[in-house]
């Protein structure tokens, strides 16, 4: 790659959104609007190299793209088309002639990115598929890097976007940043995606592996957008805490080759005090909002809990377990309960957590989960039983699909035979 | 990737604080960086004079009180992004609504860069 192509990426990974934003809500159409800004692209890598970058990109993209749309319309406006999609067009054109990009009030062109997220992660797609679309319009991610991110053919990635984009089209879905009631109805599906992205990355983020770093920071990117855009949702501060001070431990959480290492075990000098002070900020900010906190405000809160401990023992778990009995109340989830036993068992004793767990060892979720008996396992040493303490390791161990962690749970029963 | 951008606005001390339209002028490019979802921290910083140096010779500290001569060549203020790319970091800044100046674009250091030993030693002093 050249210095000016790479200039002009660097460009284009800037206003890829805002323009495929602006060209959605004149065309109501995210894949066609993606189309127009692609031929954008096309005209400035053919000018741009030897004009020179020009002083305002975004608007000469947009000036571009239109000046296609308007050329494209009217030369297929010659076939047989059917009468709802000349109206729609018409109406298009309408809209392009009259809009005026570079006096667009940030407002605006607020409003445009805002719809483009909520159209991207609109409930009616896949989860993988508002994933790869995001990443596509949103982070201006190829569909190469998409798929390396998660793992999957190009052909997989490059056919979620074909049907996620007709998906939309067949089902008319307007173009708007929903408001009212269905905004907090269609909140989660966005904030879900954003959270996805993050833990993709953060779930495989060992040594030197950047696509699954730069994967955390698009995250990152998206959740701060989100924060900036809609101000006013106590759950979009609540997730980007949440993610900040996951992130805070990403040199923390993996040994010299690899290995995990668990939140009491880390280096706490290797969490990122940066990071930390920006999640304890938009937890905050989400804390001031009117209405209680909800799932992601919680975990942000539990782990805020975690990251203002400068040592693992001067940890709040009455503090946690109270924030755990809150999550529980709103997700009923096995797994927040597990956590809840750990947080118990740490704030008032390994009793109290193994009696929350004879409570919940019915749950079919739970069933062939490793985490179950080495949860036990753990709080049976504590409470002094090593006999029992062992056997629950065992079992864990034959549970576990992860040869590393049956390794480390064997050797803890062996510790205690 | 993070990136540190040092503005060094080139202006005596007399003319250090800015006037309303330049802080107007600068917090929409603020505002543009965070919205983007790039931007960490910043901040301004008072003049040279209000500040000192520090300088080693030999292991010996010595400090100096301002003004210094060369107050053209003092870093003003400074952004900490976060960007996808070297070039991506430099669009940003020569998006900033500058006049006579220059920002220096720095890439900050990603711990595992290091070696083991030297990743070791960053934090050895650390008792949590």
């Amino acid at each position: 790659m050249t210095d000016a192509t790479r200039a002009i990426e660097a460009v284009w990974r800037i206003e890829s959104a805002r323009l495929v934003a602006g060209l959605a809500r004149m065309v109501q159409d995210v894949g066609l609007a993606e189309d127009l800004a692609q031929d954008a692209l096309v005209a400035a890598l053919e000018k741009w190299p030897a004009s020179g970058v020009p002083d305002n990109p975004g608007a000469w993209l947009m000036a571009t793209a239109k000046n296609r749309a308007i050329d494209r319309m009217r030369r297929e406006a010659t076939f047989q088309r059917k009468e709802e999609e000349i109206a729609r067009e018409t109406g298009a054109l309408f809209a392009m002639e009259r809009s005026d990009f570079e006096a667009a009030a940030d407002d605006e062109i607020g409003d445009d990115l805002l719809a483009l997220i909520f159209t991207c992660c609109h409930p009616l797609l896949a989860r993988e598929a508002r994933v790869a679309l995001t990443l596509r319009l949103l982070g201006g991610l190829t569909t190469p890097e998409i798929a390396r991110a998660f793992l999957v053919s190009e052909a997989t990635v490059a056919q979620r976007l074909v049907r996620a984009k007709k998906t939309l089209r067949e089902a008319r879905v307007p173009f708007e940043v929903p408001r009212g009631a269905e905004l907090t109805e269609r909140l989660p599906s966005v904030l879900e995606v954003v959270y996805l992205v993050f833990n993709e990355g953060y779930a495989a983020s060992a040594g030197m592996d950047w696509v699954r770093r730069d994967l955390c920071e698009e995250a990152l990117r998206l959740g701060r957008i989100l924060a900036a855009l809609a101000p006013r949702e106590p759950e979009v501060h609540g997730l980007i805490a949440l993610l900040e001070i996951q992130a805070s431990r990403l040199n923390a959480r993996h040994g010299p080759n690899g290995e995990p290492i668990l939140l009491p075990d880390q280096n706490r000098g290797r969490w990122d005090p940066l990071l930390i002070v920006r999640g304890l900020r938009a937890l905050e900010r989400a804390e001031e909002l009117p209405g209680p906190l909800g799932p992601y405000g919680l975990q942000a809160a539990i782990a805020a809990c975690h990251a203002r401990a400068i040592r693992a023992e001067e940890t709040d778990w009455i503090k946690i377990a109270a924030l755990y009995d809150a999550l529980t109340q709103i997700s009923h989830s096995p797994i927040v309960e597990l956590n809840r036993a750990v947080a118990l068992g740490m704030a008032f004793g390994p009793e109290a957590g193994l009696a929350l767990l004879d409570e919940i060892s019915d749950e079919k979720q739970l069933a062939n989960n490793h985490l179950l008996p080495s949860v036990r396992g753990d709080l049976l040493q504590k409470a002094n039983r090593p006999e029992a303490a062992a056997t629950e390791f065992k079992r864990a161990a034959e549970l576990t699909q992860n040869a590393q962690e049956q390794q480390l749970l064997l050797e803890r029963a062996e510790a205690l035979d | 990737m993070r990136f540190m951008m040092f503005m060094y606005p080139g202006i005596e001390e007399k003319d250090w604080n800015p006037t309303a339209e330049d802080v107007a002028a600068m917090s929409r490019y603020n505002e543009e960086l965070r919205k983007a979802g790039m931007l960490l921290s910043l901040d301004g910083l008072r003049p040279p004079s209000d500040g000192g140096v520090v300088s080693f010779e030999d292991g010996e500290a010595t400090i100096t009180d301002g003004p210094f001569a060369e107050a053209k060549e003092v870093v003003g203020g400074y952004w900490l992004i976060q960007a996808r790319s070297k070039e991506e970091a430099l669009e940003w800044a020569s998006r900033c609504p500058g006049e006579n100046c220059r920002i220096e674009v720095r890439q900050v250091f990603e711990m595992e860069e290091f070696p083991q030993d030297v990743q070791d030693a960053l934090h050895e002093n650390f008792n949590g």
